[in-house]
């Protein structure tokens, strides 16, 4: 059976424990990043008064031992609240609290990438740099097949299923409307779906968010999408490449404008970003997956609307370029572009810092120059 | 298994999260026709307020490189609203948008055929013409075999099954059911359905129906019928000829007037057109499917209440002729005419323009006539 024991538990009995009320007593999920630099956890805890703020949040801790982050004799991690977000499971008031993970003598986790993320985005912060990232994803049966997929085998080949209404061509459709509903409800900027190119896989969009915030976002769109996986017993993939052979990856296309390029006349700044990002191409690879380029060699072949993962690219509605300026933009000569080399999986405070890096602080060669901060490793 | 994994998913869980207010934002889904000028696509944008008209809906683009509309390395493609209709999945406030596709260079996509038909719609507004088209489908497991139907084999032979009730007469009303309502939600102009001929076929019609409307409401109701299945998990299908062999096939029987053939004396009218669309048989036998003919060519074939794809043919209350006058037509000397011949996968837009361009702008010949 595709779907989890767990999905089998009666949501009615559920629904008559989630009815009952709960007081003033509120409960507050925090949620973090652990070792792998991809994997997300949450605990709960109960707060006497709902916070209204960030700030009305204290800072908790967990077990690193756990979760990959540390060893067992010296494994408490600190949790610092970051984020606040409606809670679209146990709804008003709980709340949604993405953290930042520091190590016992408060530095930042190793896989903490918000913190020289968001140091990097004061800097600039007066440009005003929108991001909007697509997130792309494959639904999985507990067999860790994709889901709908006849389980020996293949469905028909791709071409039919983009965009695609009918039960022949869109495999799992429930789980992307109770996901953008759950997402609209906390708060969380989506701002848009569609069916991809392969059966069962989909994609999510979140944006336009300024700096720091588009990390936030789609960190707790992911989180919003496992849990509502979770619930139908069914499981989301960011594998950059779930199929091998002739089938769709996944990938975080990134579309990133500062004030200049929306402006008239942006177009000239969005082109020398390009040249920029084209003489730095090995350093975004290596920021845009959790293991340094090697998850995405599986995805960038040049194939299936991706670039070659040596060769760096750009160009007018080009799916098959590094870059691509929408045609709009070169019509309207102002507006963003679009990096369509992060990998589904990817980490997007440091996607996001990589591009600030290269084309707003003027950065060159392999390696970071403002702020020293730890190479990313799995 | 006769039904998609897709609809064991629980809808108990999906109610639960579709019953999440959603404040102030609005989920407004665009659809549009793709390059086999037959299927449908659709994605959605969440926009700030709610839409009042389509003048609030922004333009959109997509890749055409995967719905076989363009090549890769030069993909973008426009979508433009052009009729917003509630959404009956996500309910008030979201919206459902149809929308023309523009290529890269503005001009309309190869299977863009609303940009002519509204050209020739507004030509002749002052005529009023009206359609109601019959939307015949058959219900299929994913399996691809009608739904219902004995996995192996076949049903008994047809006779019992034409507007059936019972479970050994109709499978799979509760599609119907389904559709009918979202329809009515939606503002699609649905005025009747009925079982077919033929065991898990259907059949609703839409109209009557203005001008560009026709194509815009049956085009939607196509869609909202894709996406009642896909929640069943079973599939609707326009093929003409489902099951070859002593089985009917699927059409889009389309009735067609204008103000003058609805007006006392209004007989002298339709007769006129009949006269035009004989002399323009395979002119229209080439819009009536989305392959120039040859998918009515297994469907038309004289039988099961079609004519032959090779004569046109006209007759009061005659079922087996290209074009029907319906017997109270006759008699009140008025009316409407149907014209039996569009395939069930026809596209409305071409249907439609055909025949106004015949019967009311009084074409001839083969060639496409252009105007300013």
């Amino acid at each position: 059976m595709a779907m989890s024991a767990s999905a089998q538990l009666s949501k009615v009995v559920k629904r008559q424990y989630m009815e009952l009320p709960q007081g003033d007593n509120v409960q507050a999920m925090y949620i973090w990043i652990d070792g792998t630099g991809e994997g997300l956890r949450c605990k709960t805890r109960t707060l006497d008064s709902e916070p209204k703020s960030i700030e009305d949040l204290p800072e908790w801790n967990f077990d690193g031992s756990s979760t990959y982050q540390s060893e067992g004799s010296n494994s408490d991690m600190y949790l610092i609240p970051s984020a606040m977000f409606r809670d679209p499971f146990r709804k008003d008031p709980n709340k949604l609290v993405l953290c930042e993970v520091l190590k016992y003598n408060r530095k930042p986790a190793e896989t903490n990438h918000r913190r020289t993320c968001k140091k990097i985005m004061e800097m600039i912060d007066h440009q005003i740099p929108w991001f909007g990232m697509e997130q792309e994803y494959t639904i999985l049966g507990t067999d860790g097949h994709p889901f709908g997929w006849p389980s020996n085998g293949f469905p028909g080949p791709q071409g039919p299923y983009y965009c695609g209404v009918g039960a022949d061509k869109a495999y799992g459709r429930d789980v992307v409307e109770a996901h953008y509903r759950a997402c609209l409800y906390a708060g969380v900027k989506i701002c848009g779906t569609n069916a991809e190119v392969m059966p069962a896989q989909w994609e999510f969009q979140v944006g336009p968010c300024e700096g720091i915030s588009m990390g936030d976002h789609l960190w707790v769109a992911r989180f919003i999408l496992h849990r509502v996986c979770e619930d139908f017993g069914v499981v989301a993939s960011f594998d950059p490449k779930p199929i091998p052979g002739n089938w769709n990856g996944a990938g975080c296309h990134t579309n990133f404008s500062t004030k200049e390029m929306r402006e008239d006349g942006g177009l000239k700044c969005i082109e020398a970003c390009i040249d920029k990002l084209g003489k730095r191409h090995n350093y975004h690879i290596r920021a845009y997956d959790p293991k340094g380029g090697l998850d995405n060699a599986r995805r960038l072949t040049g194939h299936h609307e991706t670039s070659n993962i040596h060769e760096f690219s750009a160009g007018v509605a080009n799916r098959g370029a590094s870059i691509r300026i929408p045609r709009t933009v070169g019509q309207e000569k102002k507006g963003y572009f679009e990096d369509r080399r992060p990998s589904a999986n990817c980490d997007p405070y440091a996607v996001t810092e990589a591009l600030i890096r290269t084309c707003l602080l003027d950065e060159e060669g392999d390696e970071p120059l403002y702020q020293s901060k730890n190479t990313i490793h799995p």
